[in-house]
């Protein structure tokens, strides 16, 4: 009995270790006022000198707002797309070319990112040679390469979820008098909300951390905060990475946290309601 | 059985009310799969009609057809004498209460109700009177701010009523309304469904597979069996003068046994049975060939159970008592008789203790009036 307690400590531990110890370094070595990233200089840290640095540094800024916006643009078009291709799979029936459909939308998902990029490279210069649109590589076709990979995630999860829920109720809508574009509205897209909510983050995440889609569309001018970092990187570690890399990894458990608890209070409540309301009846 | 039966002597003759549905020739199929089959049918207005049978026999397919969510292969559905092909389920004078309820999860009680309205682009002032109104009838009004899961089972299906009534349809499709509640409140709700279809002279279409349910509240009943609508009466004439032998098998409780026709007078017929072990006489004639095979069905409360054996050649068998299945107001006995046949017996208790009670392994006879079996043809 004893023993197996020490093991499962020692497991979750290790694993723990295992996954959260490169992250735990890279922010602890943020704090380091040393030049050389993996020497500590005890004598003058903790420092926030990088953090400040950061903030200074034109560059990192004006790449982290571009990627935010084409985070944000991305996602809200895969999330228009996504949406329809995962309609047309859950509610359309059998109709010609479904399965065609179906794994066309879903490919980018197994697909090399090197090939995704590639040929959206090859694509975008041919179309600008052949009706100039769009003009030069920049922010646009980012934009663009972003949804076509980022879309995929979204049908799957609003399909799912339509899948998961009572198509009579879009019947009872129409039976009630609602032509289908209220019945979508009013219904169905309150019903899918959180599936869409979610593929918006998720694309949104997918768009901000991708480096290799990003590097072949990019144009001078264009690059995203990952292009950035990984081409400080190249030059030598510097520990302002290592400031930012700490920044991002705050915000982004803060608010992973936060919609967890968030969603677990919505749980809670709606079951404390339900229990409510049968005990009243009883 | 007997007084749900006189329950429904407030049926309106069948033939007098105006014809409000049509079904004209309907057959509809998925793939090679034939689910409603060449289906004819007039229903009257305000009408409780019941599509009866058992899964898979084509009567969800056939509503969902009125309701518009399935279009006809063939043939073609008028309501209130206009054709409804092409017509979109928004825009027909009929409402559905869906099996699941299928209430809208993310709005309120009032807010399900007041959908249908909105729809109308009727005034708020209205809806909020109309949507009150109807809440009071169905005796939802102080729910009207819960979500449906707040909702026990019988108060979903009432909000599920009342938001297909709000509408003031003239015809209401109900595929399973009762379908999910438990027995007592079951009984209760087909009542008050009643109740509310008398004020309101709607016209009604259920879907059920249960019997009872059919026989509780329809006017009128259409069996179905592999997408054909088999036999269409009133609940005693299903009942008591059943077309065939599905149809008596189906409802209810049925003894059936098959037979020769030996004598086939106009006011009468005799029919041998080598599975009863004995003749059957019949008082009215019936339409068959001489010498056919004929099936005879004896309801198992028409059937006498006692020790002495009946005067007279004829409908009369001896058994032995193998069961008694003792249910309260009946009891339902198991009597092999003499060819080797199980048959199926019941009696209303209707003293509360009777000394001579008849007792298992006892040697009885069966008997019945010559009024009471149903000669079958096919």
């Amino acid at each position: 009995m004893k023993r197996r307690r020490i093991f499962q400590a020692v497991a979750l531990t290790v694993g723990f270790a295992f996954l959260y110890a490169p992250i735990l370094s890279m922010m602890f070595f943020s704090f380091n006022n040393s030049r050389l990233v993996t020497v500590w200089d005890a004598a003058n840290s903790p420092t926030l000198k990088w953090y400040v640095a950061l903030f200074r540094n034109e560059q990192i800024l004006d790449a982290a707002w571009l990627s935010v916006e084409i985070g944000a643009m991305t996602a809200t078009g895969a999330v228009f797309f996504g949406t329809l291709a995962g309609m047309v799979l859950a509610r359309f029936g059998p109709f010609r070319g479904r399965t065609l459909l179906s794994g066309m939308t879903t490919a980018p998902l197994v697909m090399p990112e090197v090939i995704t990029g590639l040929s959206l490279l090859l694509l975008f210069v041919a179309m600008e040679q052949a009706i100039g649109w769009p003009a030069g590589r920049g922010a646009l076709t980012i934009t663009i390469a972003h949804i076509t990979f980022t879309m995929a995630y979204v049908t799957v999860i609003v399909q799912s979820r339509l899948a998961g829920f009572d198509d009579s109720l879009e019947e009872a809508a129409m039976d009630l008098g609602a032509r289908p574009a209220r019945v979508f509205f009013r219904i169905t897209l309150p019903l899918i909300m959180p599936a869409i909510v979610s593929g918006w983050l998720l694309a949104f995440t997918l768009s901000w951390d991708d480096v290799v889609i990003s590097q072949f569309v990019a144009g001078p001018g264009s690059s995203t905060l990952p292009m950035v970092i990984f081409s400080k990187v190249r030059l030598g570690v510097s520990p302002d990475v290592n400031a930012l890399a700490t920044l991002l990894v705050i915000v982004v458990a803060s608010i992973v946290i936060a919609g967890t608890l968030w969603m677990r209070r919505q749980e809670r409540l709606r079951d404390r309601e339900t229990r409510l309301a049968l005990a009243e009846n009883k | 059985m007997n007084e749900v039966q006189a329950a429904n002597g407030r049926a309106p003759a069948p033939g007098l009310a105006r014809e409000y549905v049509r079904v004209d020739r309907v057959t509809k199929k998925f793939g090679d799969f034939v689910a409603v089959d060449d289906v004819t049918l007039t229903i009257g207005q305000g009408e409780i009609f019941c599509l009866l049978g058992g899964s898979g026999c084509g009567k969800t397919t056939l509503l969902r057809m009125l309701a518009g969510f399935e279009t006809p292969s063939a043939g073609a559905i008028f309501i209130d004498g206009q054709d409804m092909a092409g017509i979109p389920p928004y825009e027909r004078p009929a409402n559905m209460m869906f099996q699941s309820y299928a209430l809208f999860p993310h709005m309120t009680v009032a807010g399900n109700v007041a959908f249908g309205l909105e729809q109308e682009r009727l005034a708020k002032a209205e809806i909020t009177r109309r949507v009150g109104e109807i809440l009071d009838l169905v005796k939802m009004a102080p729910y009207t701010k819960r979500k449906p899961h707040q909702l026990s089972g019988g108060q979903r299906q009432r909000v599920a009523l009342a938001r297909a009534l709000v509408k003031r349809p003239k015809l209401l499709l109900l595929d399973e309304p009762l379908g999910a509640l438990d027995k007592k409140l079951r009984e209760q709700t087909q009542f008050e469904l009643l109740g509310i279809q008398e004020r309101l002279g709607v016209t009604f279409v259920v879907v059920t597979h249960d019997q009872e349910e059919a026989m509780t509240l329809a006017t009128r009943i259409g069996v179905m069996d592999r997408g054909k609508i088999v036999q269409v009466g009133t609940p005693t004439e299903i009942y008591e003068y059943p077309a065939s032998r599905f149809v008596a098998d189906f409802i209810g409780s049925v003894n059936m046994f098959e037979g020769r026709l030996v004598e086939d007078e106009p006011d009468h017929v005799r029919i041998e049975s080598g599975e009863l072990g004995g003749t059957v006489y019949v008082d009215h004639g019936i339409s068959a060939a001489p010498e056919a095979t004929v099936w005879t069905a004896i309801r198992p409360e028409k059937i006498n159970i006692g020790r002495e054996r009946p005067e007279g050649p004829d409908n009369a068998v001896r058994g032995v008592v193998k069961e008694i299945a003792y249910m309260g107001d009946i009891s339902v006995f198991l009597v092999r008789i003499d060819s080797g046949r199980m048959v199926r017996v019941s009696r209303p208790n209707i003293v509360r203790q009777a000394d001579d009670r008849i007792s298992w392994d006892e040697t009885v006879y069966l008997s019945w009036h010559a009024s009471s079996p149903i000669v079958l043809t096919q």
